[in-house]
C-alpha cells in the first residue's frame, strides 16, 4: 500500500462525515430557502422585510456587545486569576467555570431568578426604592444571560494565554520607561490577541445562535434563532426559516472572518 | 561618542540581601561600590544569585528591608524600573514581537516622547553602531541569534541609560559567535563608556570585559578585584578553581618549603605556617630535564592543543599535576621530567573552612 493511499483512506471517514452531515443537509437548506413563494427573493426579505431586518440588527448588536463586555471582564479576570495567589484561588476558579455545563435554558432560569417578577433585584429595589426592577424578560436580560454564559469559556482561553506571556517582554518595556498602562498597550494586549480572536469568535457565533436562554425569557425580545423557531413550527414557513438559517450562518461568518483579517497582523506578529 | 572618560551614574549598593516569598534565600545582604564608567562582572556558577543582585540594581525586585540601592548618591531603593533609566539586555533579548527592529530600538525613545525625526536619526546612529544595517524593517522572528542580540543592545542603549545592565547576553549563541560577539561588545561597551553591570557564568566572558570581577559564590560575594588579581590572587579555593584551571595542593612546609612526595618546592610569602593550601597555575611550570629541577614526576600523559600541550604528571604531589606546556616542547608519556616553579607562582590559599 502506497503512503499516499494510505492517507487518502485515513481521509475517507472524514469525507463521509462531511458530505453526509454537513454538504448535503447545508445544501438542501440552501434549496429550501429559494422554494418560497417568492423563489430567490426569499433571501433578500432577511433584509427588506422591516420584521426580519430588525430582528437581525438586534441580534448582531446583542451579540457584538456580549463579545465586547465578555472580552473586557474575562481579560481583567483571567489576569488576575492567572497572575495572583490568594487563598481560595482556586475555589474562586471552579466556582467561574461551573456554569460552564449549564444549557441555555438553566442561564435563562437564573436570570428570572435573579432580575425577574419575583426576582433578587426586584426584591431588593422595591424595598430600597419601593419600586420592582424586573429586565429579566428584555434585551437586557437576554444580554446578562449570554454574558454569564460565555464569560467563563473565555475566561480559560485567556488565562491559558496570559500564562504564556513572556514576563521578560514586560520588564523589558518597563525598563525603557514605559508605564504600566503603556505595557500594557504595546505589550500584553498585542500578545493576548489571538486569544481575543479565538475566544472572542466563539463568544460571538455562540451568542449569534444561542435559543435555550432566549427562548427561556422570550416575552418581547426577537433575536434570529427565536424568529426562525417561529417560523418554523409555528408558521410552517420552512422556505423563510431555511433562508433565515443560511442568513444567520452566512452573516455571522462574514463578520468572523472580518474580526480575523482585522487582528491578522497581530496574529502573525505575535506568532 | 567620548572614550571611557566616565558617563552615566556612580552604583551603591548597599547591605542588599534578598530573601524571596518561599523562603529562598538568593543574595546574603552584600555591599558594593561600581564607579561611573565602569564595567562590572557578576560571575558565578549558576544559582549563586547572579541575576538576582542585577535585578535588585534595575529595581526589578525589592532588596530585603535595610538594603539601599543608590545611583550618584541618591536612593533609588522604592523607585520603580520605569523611572531608573537603566538600559537593560535580557537572556532571552526580550524583544516585542509585534514591532519591527527599527521600532524595538526606538521605543524608549517613544515612550519618553522624543519626536519622530530626532527618533529616526537616533535609531539609524544605533543601527549603524550595532552593525544590523539592511535589517530595519525586519520582524523580530525574522532575526538570527546574533542579530537579535544586537537589537536587544540597541534598545537598550537607545535611551542613553545611565547604567546599562546585562544578563547573559551571549549565552544563548553558539561559540564561535560568541567569541566574535564578545570582542564587538567590548569595543562598543568601552566606546559608549557607560556604566555597565554584565552578568555571566563564563569566566573568559568576564575576564575579557570586566574592568573588575565580583566573584559570587551561594548568594555570597567570594571576592571583588581585577581580572588579573583574581587570576593570579585568589582569595580562596572556590575563586581559585572557578577561574581557569588550577593545581591545588595540600601539604605540609618545612622551612619555606613544600614538601611533596616529587621533592621540595620553595614558596614565597609568609613561610611561617607549618602547612598549607597551595595553588599553582598549570602554565607557570616550567617542563625541564629530570634532575635539573627540585620537583620530578612522570608524564602520565600529553595532549596536544595546538597553541600550547597539556600534560598530566604523576608522582609530583599527592594528586595528578595539571602542567601547560609551550607546544615546541617533546616530552612523550612514561617519560620521567623535572618541574620548575617560581616561588611567587606559589599561592597560599587559606585553609578551607
Ligand atoms: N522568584 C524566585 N522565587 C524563589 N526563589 C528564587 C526566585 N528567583 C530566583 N530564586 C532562587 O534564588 C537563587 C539565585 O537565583 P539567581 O537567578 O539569582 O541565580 P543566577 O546566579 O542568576 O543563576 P543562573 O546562572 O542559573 O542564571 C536560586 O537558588 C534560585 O532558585
Ligand atoms: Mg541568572
Amino acid at each position: 500500500m502506497s503512503h499516499k493511499f494510505f492517507v487518502w483512506l485515513c481521509l475517507l471517514p472524514l469525507a463521509v462525515v462531511t458530505v453526509a452531515f454537513f454538504l448535503l443537509p447545508m445544501a438542501r437548506l440552501v434549496v429550501t430557502g429559494a422554494e418560497g413563494p417568492q423563489g430567490l427573493a426569499g433571501y433578500l426579505a432577511i433584509l427588506t422585510e422591516p420584521r426580519y431586518r430588525a430582528t437581525l440588527i438586534n441580534t448582531v448588536m446583542l451579540a457584538a456587545a456580549t463579545t465586547i463586555v465578555t472580552l473586557i471582564v474575562a481579560t481583567i479576570a483571567g489576569m488576575f486569576l492567572q497572575r495572583h495567589r490568594f487563598p481560595g484561588r482556586a475555589v474562586l476558579i471552579a466556582m467561574l467555570t461551573f456554569p460552564l455545563a449549564f444549557p441555555g435554558v438553566v442561564v435563562g432560569f437564573l436570570i428570572i431568578l435573579l432580575a425577574g417578577r419575583q426576582g433578587l433585584i426586584g426584591d431588593l429595589s422595591s424595598r430600597l426604592f419601593g419600586e420592582r426592577l424586573v429586565f429579566a424578560y428584555s434585551i437586557y436580560g437576554l444580554f446578562l444571560g449570554y454574558l454569564y454564559f460565555s464569560i467563563p469559556r473565555v475566561i480559560l482561553t485567556i488565562m491559558a494565554a496570559v500564562q504564556k506571556l513572556d514576563v521578560g517582554l514586560e520588564e523589558a518595556a518597563r525598563s525603557l520607561g514605559a508605564s504600566p498602562w503603556a505595557v500594557q498597550r504595546d505589550v500584553v494586549m498585542p500578545a493576548l490577541a489571538p486569544a481575543f480572536v479565538a475566544s472572542g469568535a466563539i463568544a460571538f457565533a455562540t451568542a449569534m445562535g444561542a435559543f435555550g436562554t432566549a427562548f427561556t425569557l422570550a416575552t418581547n425580545i426577537d433575536v434570529l434563532p427565536m424568529l426562525i423557531y417561529t417560523e418554523f413550527t409555528l408558521a410552517a414557513n420552512f422556505s423563510t426559516s431555511a433562508a433565515l438559517s443560511v442568513g444567520l450562518g452566512i452573516i455571522t461568518w462574514f463578520i468572523l472572518a472580518i474580526a480575523r483579517s482585522f487582528s491578522g497582523s497581530a496574529v502573525a506578529a505575535a506568532g | 561618542m567620548s572614550t571611557s572618560a566616565g558617563h552615566g551614574a556612580a552604583v551603591r549598593i548597599a547591605a542588599c540581601g534578598k530573601t524571596f516569598a518561599d523562603g529562598t534565600r538568593a543574595l546574603e545582604p552584600a555591599t558594593l561600590d561600581i564607579d561611573r564608567g565602569e564595567t562590572l562582572v557578576l560571575l558565578g556558577p549558576s544559582g549563586c544569585g547572579k541575576t538576582t543582585m542585577l535585578r535588585i540594581i534595575a529595581g526589578l525586585e525589592l532588596p530585603d528591608t535595610g538594603g539601599k540601592v543608590l545611583f550618584d548618591g541618591k536612593d533609588m531603593t522604592s523607585v520603580p524600573i520605569e523611572r531608573r533609566n537603566v538600559g537593560m539586555v535580557f537572556q532571552s533579548y526580550a524583544l516585542f514581537p509585534n514591532m519591527s527592529v527599527s521600532d524595538n530600538i526606538g521605543y524608549g525613545l517613544k515612550i519618553r516622547g522624543v519626536p519622530n525625526e530626532e527618533r529616526a536619526a537616533r535609531v539609524a546612529e544605533l543601527v549603524a553602531l550595532t552593525n544590523i544595517s539592511g535589517l530595519e524593517n525586519r520582524r523580530i522572528d525574522q532575526l538570527s541569534g546574533g542579530q537579535r542580540q544586537r537589537v536587544a543592545l540597541a534598545r537598550a542603549v537607545a535611551i542613553r541609560p545611565g547604567i546599562l545592565l546585562l544578563d547573559e547576553p551571549l549565552t544563548a549563541l553558539d561559540a564561535a559567535l560568541r567569541d566574535r560577539l564578545r570582542g564587538e561588545l567590548n569595543r562598543l561597551l568601552r566606546a559608549l563608556g557607560i556604566t555597565t553591570i554584565y552578568v555571566t557564568h563564563d569566566q573568559s566572558e568576564a575576564m575579557e570585559l570586566g574592568d573588575r570581577i565580583v566573584v559570587m559564590q551561594k548568594g555570597t560575594i567570594a571576592q571583588i578585584g581585577s581580572p588579573r588579581e583574581i587570576y593570579f590572587a585568589p582569595k580562596n579555593r572556590f575563586v581559585a578553581e572557578f577561574i581557569g584551571a588550577a593545581n591545588i595542593i595540600e601539604a605540609p612546609i618545612e622551612g619555606g618549603q613544600l614538601v611533596l612526595p616529587g621533592g621540595r618546592q620553595p614558596i614565597g610569602g609568609d613561610a611561617t605556617v607549618s602547612a598549607a593550601v597551595a595553588m599553582i597555575r598549570p602554565e607557570t611550570i616550567r617542563v625541564v630535564e629530570a634532575g635539573s629541577a627540585p620537583l620530578s614526576g612522570l608524564i602520565d600523559s600529553v595532549s596536544f592543543i595546538g597553541d600550547r600541550q597539556r600534560m598530566v604528571v604523576s608522582g609530583v604531589s599527592g594528586k595528578l599535576l595539571t602542567v601547560d606546556a609551550p607546544n615546541a616542547v617533546v616530552a612523550k608519556a612514561g617519560e620521567r621530567v623535572g618541574l620548575l616553579i617560581s616561588p611567587d607562582a606559589v599561592r597560599l590559599l587559606p585553609p578551607e573552612s
